[in-house]
This record gives C-alpha cells, sequence and structure tokens, in this order.
C-alpha cells in the first residue's frame, strides 16, 4: 500500500499513514484552507486500509491545536476506525495531550464518548 | 486634497488614532477575510501574547475564537448594498486588550432574511450551560453536515465553550435589506 507521508506547516498537520512499518499519525495544527481537500486523501487511504489492514493498527492524535471544521473532520477519520472495529478488526486511538491543555484533553474524552473505539489519553509535558 | 481636506483628514487620522488608545485596540482591519489574513492576525496576536508572556491557556483560548470570528465573516459575511466593488466575506475585525480580559470584535453586513435563524442559533447556545453547550458540539459534530464553504456549524458553540460566557450580539440596521451584525467575545486574562 502506498504511504502518505505530509510535512506539517503553521496551518496543516504532519500525517503519515504508513502501513508497512505500522506508523499511523496526524500531528501539529490543523486550520487548512479547504478542510476537505486537505482530509479526503486521508479518509480514502483509511478505507483502503482497512480492506486489508495490519492485525492492529495504533493511531496517533497529538495534536495542538485543531478548528472547528477541522474537528468535523477528525471524527470522520474516528469513524472509519469504528467501522473497522465493527469488522472486527483491532485498533487502538492514543490521543496525546499537553498535560497544560484541558481543552485538547477534554476533545479527546468527547471522541471517546462519541466513537465506539478504544481510546488511550496519554499526556505529555511541552519540550 | 486641498489645504482644509488635508486638516480635515488629519484630524481624522489622529482622532483615529486617539480613539484606538481608548479602546485599547491593537488591531484592527476591515475588509475580505482570506486564509492569508486570517494566518497573518492569528500569529501577530500570538507573538505579541508570547511577549507579554501571557498564560498558556489563555493565549490558546484567544486564537481559538480569532480563528473562528475570522472564519465566520469569511463564510458567511453577505455584501453591503449592491454595489459592484465591495463583496461578501468582508467584515470589521478588531481585537482589544484590557486589563483583566481581551476583546475580539467582528462586524459584517447580514441580509435581514437570515437574521432570525440567526438569532434562533445564538439565543440557544446561550440558554445552555458548560455540559449543555457540550453536548450540543458533540450532536452538530455527529449530525451536522460541512456547508460548501467548510462551515461545520460549531464555530459560535466553540466560542461559547472557550470564553465561558453568553455570545454577545447586537443587529444594527443599515438599510430595508440588511442589518450590520456585531459579535464581542471576551476573554479573561486571569486563567
Amino acid at each position: 500500500m502506498e504511504t502518505i507521508k505530509i510535512m506539517g506547516t503553521d496551518d496543516t498537520p504532519t500525517v503519515i499513514l504508513d502501513a508497512e512499518n505500522d506508523i499511523f499519525e496526524i500531528s501539529g495544527r490543523s486550520l487548512p484552507e479547504d478542510v476537505t481537500a486537505f482530509y479526503d486523501p486521508i479518509l480514502n487511504w483509511l478505507d483502503e486500509y482497512a480492506a486489508n489492514s495490519n492485525p492492529k493498527t495504533i493511531f496517533t492524535f497529538k495534536l495542538v491545536y485543531f478548528n472547528t471544521a477541522s474537528s468535523k473532520l477528525l471524527l470522520d477519520i474516528l469513524m472509519k476506525f469504528e467501522e473497522m472495529r465493527e469488522n472486527g478488526l483491532d485498533v487502538l486511538i492514543k490521543w496525546y495531550y499537553p498535560e497544560d491543555d484541558e481543552d485538547m484533553q477534554e476533545a479527546g474524552e468527547e471522541y471517546a464518548d462519541i466513537v465506539d473505539v478504544p481510546f488511550e489519553q496519554v499526556s505529555y509535558t511541552h519540550s | 486634497m486641498d489645504k482644509k481636506n488635508v486638516k480635515g483628514f488629519l484630524e481624522f487620522v489622529y482622532d483615529f488614532y486617539k480613539s484606538m488608545k481608548a479602546h485599547e485596540i491593537t488591531l484592527v482591519y476591515e475588509g475580505e477575510i482570506t486564509h492569508q489574513i486570517t494566518k497573518a492576525f492569528t500569529s501577530l496576536t500570538e507573538s505579541n501574547m508570547a511577549k507579554e508572556e501571557e498564560s498558556n491557556t489563555v493565549q490558546k483560548k484567544v486564537f481559538h475564537v480569532m480563528v473562528e470570528c475570522l472564519q465566520n465573516i469569511s463564510k458567511h459575511a453577505d455584501s453591503f448594498g449592491s454595489d459592484d466593488f465591495l463583496f461578501a466575506g468582508r467584515g470589521i475585525f478588531m481585537v482589544s486588550k484590557a486589563d483583566a480580559e481581551y476583546h475580539v470584535t467582528t462586524g459584517n453586513v447580514i441580509e435581514n432574511s437570515k437574521i432570525d435563524e440567526l438569532t434562533k442559533i445564538l439565543d440557544h447556545i446561550n440558554t445552555l450551560d458548560k455540559e449543555g453547550l457540550k453536548e450540543l458540539y458533540k450532536t452538530q459534530m455527529r449530525e451536522g453536515r460541512l456547508s460548501e464553504k467548510g462551515g461545520a456549524g460549531l464555530g459560535f458553540i466553540d466560542i461559547a465553550r472557550k470564553t465561558g460566557r453568553k455570545l454577545n450580539y447586537h443587529f444594527l440596521p443599515i438599510d430595508d435589506e440588511t442589518h450590520f451584525f456585531i459579535l464581542t467575545s471576551t476573554i479573561s486574562r486571569n486563567e
């Protein structure tokens, strides 16, 4: 499967979707000018991956900021994992948040409430 | 400009400067709100706040509110009258900093036909407490659809949640077809 590697900018996150090396990550900031255009390839990749996935998928979210339009698309991504899980696949979401960022922690908790996917909250210290 | 106009203009500039100072306005803009403008204003305000050693929490809240306010204008502002040179997606945007709080103010033209619906949305948000807002955000995220312009219908809810205050808004009449919509969001600096 093709690997997706997008380097983050000040308004788009870093995205790594690498099935071969078991790396699945979205990190950084997300306020793209066109959210749909940015996230569509990621959603399509996940559809393809779901049809032929690794035995276990650990997906990392390590965002420091996302706008409301992105929040909707992040939910769409999480829904893909919910589907994968319904089809019996082993999926775990790791939601990283800066230890002093209650809003980011709460955002993770809210997603965990909405989608039926195992969620692990991980706090980290700013470097 | 003849002499009298020059004098009038200079006075206007000075008055404008004084009134900005009086209202503690650190940033003011009128025009089209583009993605580039949004990025420029947020990074400018971010670096100012960092210089002033504002807490991370306050910085993030101001950033959130600014982005959502700017995107509201770029996605929803109607055009002023029927003049060709004035387009939709424009408005006024201001940031002011007082001793205890930041204010982010937006103003844009709205067609009268949209006022009822907007008022309903804003008033509904204003009836909700913290938990209610959280539930509404979750419901809207799940059930809402992205509009053609990329709006998720979440901006106002997010502003209310991030500020922890009621949405403070007004409509001023412009003409028979339009009003000027003003929204002021306040972020406390003592968090």
